[in-house]
């Protein structure tokens, strides 16, 4: 077996779907300038709505593909709602408060919500059911399953959509005008606080598919599991460069390569010292490196070219 | 406008101003730097809040309403500074401008008009505006203002930082927005040049009007004339 191609391979999955809950991260810091920390919970969210639901479905004669469809269709809405009623309540008299407020204020919703899910699913990670057949192929001397297939294809579709919709639309254009000057984007008739509601409602969307495909891929739900996927994800939007929606995708996809590599290898190249169980670590290591050498991140323009 | 008042934190910037703005027409506001000129723009265009009934637009009250509901109504602000989006191309800049149009044929057509009125933006409309000159700038914040259609244009200090023959140019321009019938309240530094082009003028002091009148006698009015035509007599 191939390790370096099997490890591009699992990257490519978890760096796609860390890309997809960046993309949250970043578009929300390119309109308000707030890291919302309560991100990653969404994507916590989205795995446990549609597990329940997927779980429910299980037993039925439906196929795999639309139970797993029923759970995204389940969440996604949830999700939307969340990441709305987040914004509109915690954030939104915010706005013109110091910048510490929000920050701190996302802190406390990501704690609210992790305990909300406590509350409702209880302290017992919930279990993908046994419902999708394994499918494998082999190339080159690695294996990529259906699953991983899909994970991947998806994200692309959706990292395609929105590219579609920021710079191809009216509305796009509008959260780009908004982002870089609100007071003017107002004076051309954009109502800001719609296009700041929008924006919160696309990336919960986006978190919502990929706590669903994460969930999948690791075959587990947990209350706990939005924290250290959203800092990874945070990671990769600062890695790409924090509000820039193409370094999101790049530095999502990059972190989960490196991360990858760094698992497969780290045993070997340490002599055992350390094992893959250190993988989490990378990410930091990434995180670090970016803040310390390229604080404006790979495809981020210096602060002081912001229009 | 009656009676505006504007306060920052508890400083009066325009302490009660009297002004008015007949349709059809081009009125000017002068002033020196801190009197109040821009602060009395943006209140009326919805961007600081004021009393209610402290601005009439079409005889309606329209103080309380926001920057972009007043879009909608056919009020646009060419801010001082230009305020162009930079990383946003020149046409994309002009689709914001009309932005709250939905009449997507005739956006076309008025974003060829601009085009045909500066040619300079027609060659670069591919171009992210951050990258124009400051005087293509002003041209395409003029462009974009006129792309929502305003009944009222408010514009402040187009003149400023620019070349003599840009001037020239964007004074041809305002004028002739202005026989189409467009009503104009321009904030000038260029005191000569908009008293030329207007009807009516004001000038403010210290966040007061202290002179108005028909800018044919303010061009000729003596304190006018020292203080900002740069002449004695
Ligand atoms: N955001 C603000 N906060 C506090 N004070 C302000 C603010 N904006 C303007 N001011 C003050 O209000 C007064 C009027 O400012 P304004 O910008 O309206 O002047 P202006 O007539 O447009 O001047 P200029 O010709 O220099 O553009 C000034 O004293 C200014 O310092
Ligand atoms: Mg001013």
């Amino acid at each position: 077996m191939d390790i370096f191609l099997q490890q591009i391979i699992n990257g490519l999955t978890l760096g796609s779907v860390y890309a997809i809950v960046a993309l949250g991260y970043t578009m929300v810091y390119g309109i308000i300038q707030l890291i919302n920390f309560a991100h990653g919970e969404l994507v916590m969210l989205g795995a446990m709505v549609a597990f329940t639901v997927i779980g429910a479905l299980a037993g039925t004669a439906l196929p795999p593909v639309l139970i797993v469809i029923a759970g995204v269709v389940a969440a996604v809405p949830v999700c939307m709602l969340v990441g709305y009623t987040m914004e509109r309540i915690a954030y939104r008299p915010l706005r013109n408060a110091p910048r510490l407020a929000p920050l701190i204020t996302a802190i406390g919703i990501s704690i609210i919500l992790q305990h909300l899910a406590l509350l409702i699913w209880g302290r017992s990670p919930l279990a993908f059911p046994q419902i999708i057949p394994l499918v494998s192929y082999t190339i080159g001397g690695a294996i990529i399953t259906g699953v991983q297939i899909a994970i991947i294809a998806i994200s692309l579709l959706m990292m395609g959509g929105l590219t579609l919709i920021v710079y191809h639309t009216k509305l796009g254009i509008a959260m780009r005008a908004t982002s870089q000057n609100p007071q003017v984007a107002g004076l051309m008739g954009i109502d800001i606080d719609r296009i700041i509601s929008f924006t919160f409602i696309v990336g919960a969307a986006l978190a919502a598919v990929a706590g669903v495909m994460v969930g999948t891929y690791y075959g587990i739900a947990h209350y706990t599991m939005g924290s250290l996927l959203g800092m990874k994800a945070f990671s990769a939007a600062v890695l790409g460069g924090i509000g820039n929606l193409a370094g999101a995708m790049l530095g999502g996809i990059l972190l989960g390569i490196v991360e990858a590599l760094g698992a497969g290898y780290i045993g070997s190249l340490t002599n055992n010292v350390f094992g893959s169980n250190y993988q989490d670590v990378f990410a930091f290591l990434v995180l670090i490196g970016v803040l310390v050498f390229r604080p404006s991140g790979l495809l981020g323009e210096r602060v002081g070219d912001r229009a | 406008m009656r009676h505006l008042e504007v306060a920052y934190g508890g400083i009066k910037a325009v302490k009660g101003i009297d002004l008015s703005v007949p349709k059809g027409e081009l009125v000017c506001l002068i002033g020196t730097n801190g009197a109040g000129k821009t602060t009395t723009l943006k209140a009326i265009a919805g961007m600081l809040p004021v009393a209610a009934d402290a601005v009439l637009y079409d005889g309606a009250p329209i103080g309380g309403l926001r920057a972009f509901q007043l879009v909608r109504r056919g009020l646009a602000l060419v801010p001082e500074g230009r305020g162009v989006f930079g990383q946003l191309t020149v046409a994309e800049n002009l689709a914001m401008g009309a932005y709250v149009r939905s009449d997507a044929a005739a956006v076309k057509l008025d974003m060829e008009r601009v085009f045909n009125l500066f040619p300079r933006l027609a060659e670069r409309r591919g171009q992210s505006a951050g990258t124009l000159s400051g005087g293509e700038q002003q041209m395409l914040a003029i462009g974009r203002a006129l792309m929502s259609r305003p009944k009222l244009l408010l514009l402040d200090e187009p003149s400023m930082g620019l070349a003599p023959l840009m001037v020239q140019k964007i004074f041809e321009t305002i004028r002739a927005v202005a026989r189409e019938g467009v009503t104009i309240l321009l904030v000038e530094q260029n005191a000569r040049l908009a008293l030329e082009a207007s009807s009516r003028g004001y000038v403010m002091e210290t966040g007061l009007i202290t002179l108005s009148g028909p800018a044919r006698e303010l061009l000729s009015d003596s304190k006018v004339r020292a203080a900002y035509l740069g002449e004695t007599d």
